[in-house]
């Protein structure tokens, strides 16, 4: 709706409209979507009045999939269509799967692409695919408590996710029918929260542990600029190994066989939760599991029994807290707050221990569940253009470093972790072999030297190399990662200039083709014409292209454009615009491509100025 | 056209070029281009635009990166000048550095075994960072000549720099492990 007011031909840009964007929050356990309405972030309840939806997808045959409460309490009865803790699965391997074996009561079949399916009675699904359902209830939710359709949204990762699981996060979004703004760090996004709200400075240490991920990263906050000095963690370790912890002890002191099981196994997880929650304030829980031949076996849980579960868990967060102090060139001294975040911070062990590591007591005071939504949303609504104005900005890093395998099996690291991203960087190689005329690029992402302990990310051959001796042959390989944190590689034989490039689609994630497939599945399960959504979309891009080639003519023309110039820019504007208005798909986007080529010399231009302007203003504001 | 990202680091930051540089001034210039440039700050403009941003942001934190470190700056100012390290390919090093270095891995071996092996590795870390920063004061005005013998030792101060960097790094690791 919206959209649609800056589109009237001859109106120029309109400022003062407001893009509905959201934040959401995809955790393992519960997510939540986040909006700024009239300034003030909160997140969205549905209905009944529940901010959290739980991240469980109960699949039936017949009829569309169940998500949230619903499929919940469904979980221990129907435990092999019922999905819970998918985020866990998210650009994961069968391998990794099988690693994390017993602890996932579902059938697995590979994909096409080296992705796991899950079996259930309405056929095989992605990890992928089963979190864009809760995206998609969470997008009808925010769509119809705001009254209209979504221009974007900001969904969170956890800061230690690699390539592949944000690549498999972000094609969620996309399969959701959601347009990603960005892919925000969660405990960035927590500190956004905090740090506006408190109008903070100094640096500020985020402990995040949720259901199924650690992350303890290291931000310094100055005059509304957030740069995140680095971060560390696990992006398999969490509150859902607590549980497991616990149903494992439960079921061994039951005399229980948990392989062979699945129902009973559930039911322990369900009562090995409840168990955990109670004890963050009881002394002991009562527990029972019923046996396969359906003898009860009862017994207690003390807090001491507890802690010896769950202390090893929590301790395996300590590491991850001292390397990311070193990384960011500090001490435990140098922090000026510890914020908790993520509902297994609820626990006072957890608490303990995170306030032991870095001797002081943590803020607790935005709930930890709602703290990653609200944040998401205050960039949400900054990204969508809502506040032109703001300061804040966010420098992110990136978790993990990226490098190629080369000889001998060893990996050369191109891009260090706890780089501020975005970011590009070259590196030369040669040729090891006379007449050779292609090369094999495997890119890696890990800390390791050998790539067998790394993380295969994607293989690529560069062809067509003029043979030339061993040696000669140069060939430099780009990465770029941009600002949501995900790469593409390029290589080049310098000598010849044959070059090759790919956006990286990881080893474990899917395919363009299969991505293709399943829009235009869940578009025909929506009952909606393809040609129209894809004319929709076209039209939407052109809009937003019209309204930033006349807000930057507005801005910059007169000072750097001739009037011939302007001229020129001009007339592709006025094509655009008509074409945007007809039914034409491929002449909407060629006007596109048009004006993109008109506005080149233009842009580069605004940019120089840019140069100037930023070092100028900042001298005369700080320096005198 | 491209836009001004072929400049070298020092003029992206509107630096002199040299070795002195107060990094507290670096970082802010830092913020500044950052406010002006991040792709945050595109999200809204035309394409071309939004592809430029993300080019720029890439080159100034490249450009921060190497400029904050001495180690990384002293390299960069040797490349501006056509000198490189080549740390990978040349392990030719002076012997009397070798010597001090095979006695400060031999020290490191031995706090590793060590029964006060917390307190022998801090005394270590000191240990080097003094050579470290000695270092670092040398390779200033061997750099601030500009002739080729400062040139030639400047080369030398980096090449030992980087290797009391790792040893500095490999003891902290050591320290974590406690």
């Amino acid at each position: 709706m919206a959209l649609l007011q800056i589109s009237e031909p001859g109106q120029s840009t309109a400022p003062h409209y407001h893009r509905l964007a959201v934040g959401i929050d995809l955790g393992t356990t519960n997510s939540l979507v986040a909006c700024v309405r009239s300034g003030i972030a909160d997140t969205l309840p549905d209905g009944e009045g529940r901010h959290l939806l739980p991240s469980v997808v109960r699949y039936l045959k017949g009829s569309d999939p169940l998500v949230g409460d619903e499929a919940l309490a469904a979980a221990a009865e129907d435990p092999l269509n019922t999905i819970a803790s998918v985020k866990r699965l998210m650009g994961r391997g069968i391998k990794d799967v099988k690693r994390l074996g017993g602890a996932l009561p579902y059938e697995f079949a590979p994909g096409e692409s080296g992705m796991p399916r899950i079996r259930t009675a309405a056929g095989l699904w992605s990890p992928v695919e089963v979190s864009a359902e809760i995206l998609r209830s969470l997008k009808r939710r925010a769509e119809a408590t705001l009254g209209g359709d979504l221009t974007g949204a900001v969904i969170t990762v956890p800061a230690y996710f690699d390539d592949a699981q944000r690549q498999a996060t972000k094609d969620a979004g996309r399969l959701a029918g959601l347009t990603v703004l960005r892919l925000l760090n969660e405990p960035t996004a927590a500190a956004v929260a905090y740090g506006l709200d408190k109008k903070a400075e100094g640096v500020f240490a985020i402990y995040d542990l949720g259901g199924g991920t650690f992350d303890i990263s290291i931000l310094r906050l100055n005059r509304g600029v957030f740069e995140v000095l680095a971060t560390a963690g696990d992006s398999a370790l969490g509150g859902d190994d607590m549980d497991h912890a616990i149903a494992d002890w439960m079921l061994r002191q039951a005399g229980v066989e948990v392989s062979a099981d699945p129902h009973g196994a559930r039911r322990a997880l369900r009562d090995a939760r409840a168990a955990k929650h109670a004890l963050s304030q009881d002394e002991e829980a009562a527990v029972r599991v019923t046996r396969p031949d359906g003898s009860i076996w009862q017994g207690r849980l003390t807090r001491g029994e507890f802690q010896a579960l769950v202390d090893p868990i929590i301790e395996r967060t300590v590491a991850p807290c001292r390397r990311v102090l070193r990384d960011a060139g500090i001490t435990a001294f140098d922090i000026s707050e510890v914020v908790l975040v993520g509902g297994s911070t609820r626990m006072p062990r957890v608490r303990e221990r995170a306030a032991a590591v870095f001797g002081r007591t943590p803020l607790t005071d935005i709930d930890p569940d709602r703290v990653v939504a609200i944040g998401a949303a205050i960039q949400a609504d900054i990204l969508a253009g809502n506040k032109p104005q703001d300061e804040m900005l966010l420098l992110d890093v990136i978790p993990l470093s990226l490098g190629i395998e080369i000889m001998g099996g060893m990996v050369e690291k191109i891009i260090a972790r706890n780089s501020t991203i975005p970011i590009a960087k070259a590196q030369d190689f040669t040729t090891f072999k006379d007449g050779q005329t292609a090369m094999a690029i495997h890119v890696v992402q890990g800390e390791r030297e050998l790539v067998a302990d790394c993380r295969s990310l994607a293989r690529f051959e560069l062809r067509g190399i003029p043979p030339m001796v061993a040696g000669a042959g140069r060939i430099r390989v780009t990465f770029q990662i941009d600002a949501d944190g995900l790469l593409s590689v390029s290589a080049q034989e310098q000598t010849s200039g044959v070059a090759s490039s790919v956006v990286v689609k990881p080893s474990y994630g899917l395919s363009d083709a299969e991505i293709e497939r399943m829009l235009r599945d869940s578009i025909a399960h929506a009952h909606e014409d393809n040609d129209a959504r894809n004319l929709r979309e076209q039209q939407v891009e052109a809009d937003r292209v019209l309204a930033a080639v006349e807000s930057a003519l507005a801005a910059d023309g007169t000072a750097l454009l001739s009037p011939a110039e302007r001229r020129g820019i001009e007339q592709e504007l006025a094509r655009l615009r008509s074409l945007r208005d007809g039914t034409d798909v491929a002449r909407i986007r060629d006007g596109i491509s048009a004006l993109d080529r008109a506005t080149r010399e233009f842009a580069a231009r605004r940019m120089n100025e840019g140069i100037n302007k930023a070092l100028a203003g900042h001298r005369l504001d700080e320096f005198g | 056209m491209q836009a001004n990202v072929e400049k070298n680091f020092f003029e992206l930051f509107g630096l002199p070029v040299g070795f002195n540089l107060d990094t507290a001034d670096l970082a802010a210039r830092y913020r500044a281009l950052q406010r002006q440039f991040h792709p945050d700050r595109y999200a809204n403009a035309t394409d071309p635009e939004r592809r430029l941003s993300l080019q720029i942001t890439a080159q100034i934190n490249q450009g921060f990166q190497t400029l904050k470190e001495p180690l990384s700056r002293g390299r960069y100012l040797l490349a501006l000048q056509g000198v490189n390290t080549d740390e990978e390919t040349d392990t030719r090093m002076d012997p009397d550095f070798l010597v001090e270095q095979m006695e400060l891995r031999e020290s490191l071996d031995e706090a590793r075994c060590s029964a006060q092996r917390g307190e022998r590795l801090a005394r270590l870390a000191r240990e080097t960072d003094a050579l470290l920063r000695a270092r670092t004061g040398a390779l200033g005005s061997s750099l601030a000549g500009g002739d080729p013998e400062g040139l030639r030792r400047a080369r030398e101060l980096v090449r030992e720099m980087q290797f009391l960097k790792k040893l500095a790094r490999e003891i902290e690791e050591l320290g974590e492990v406690d």
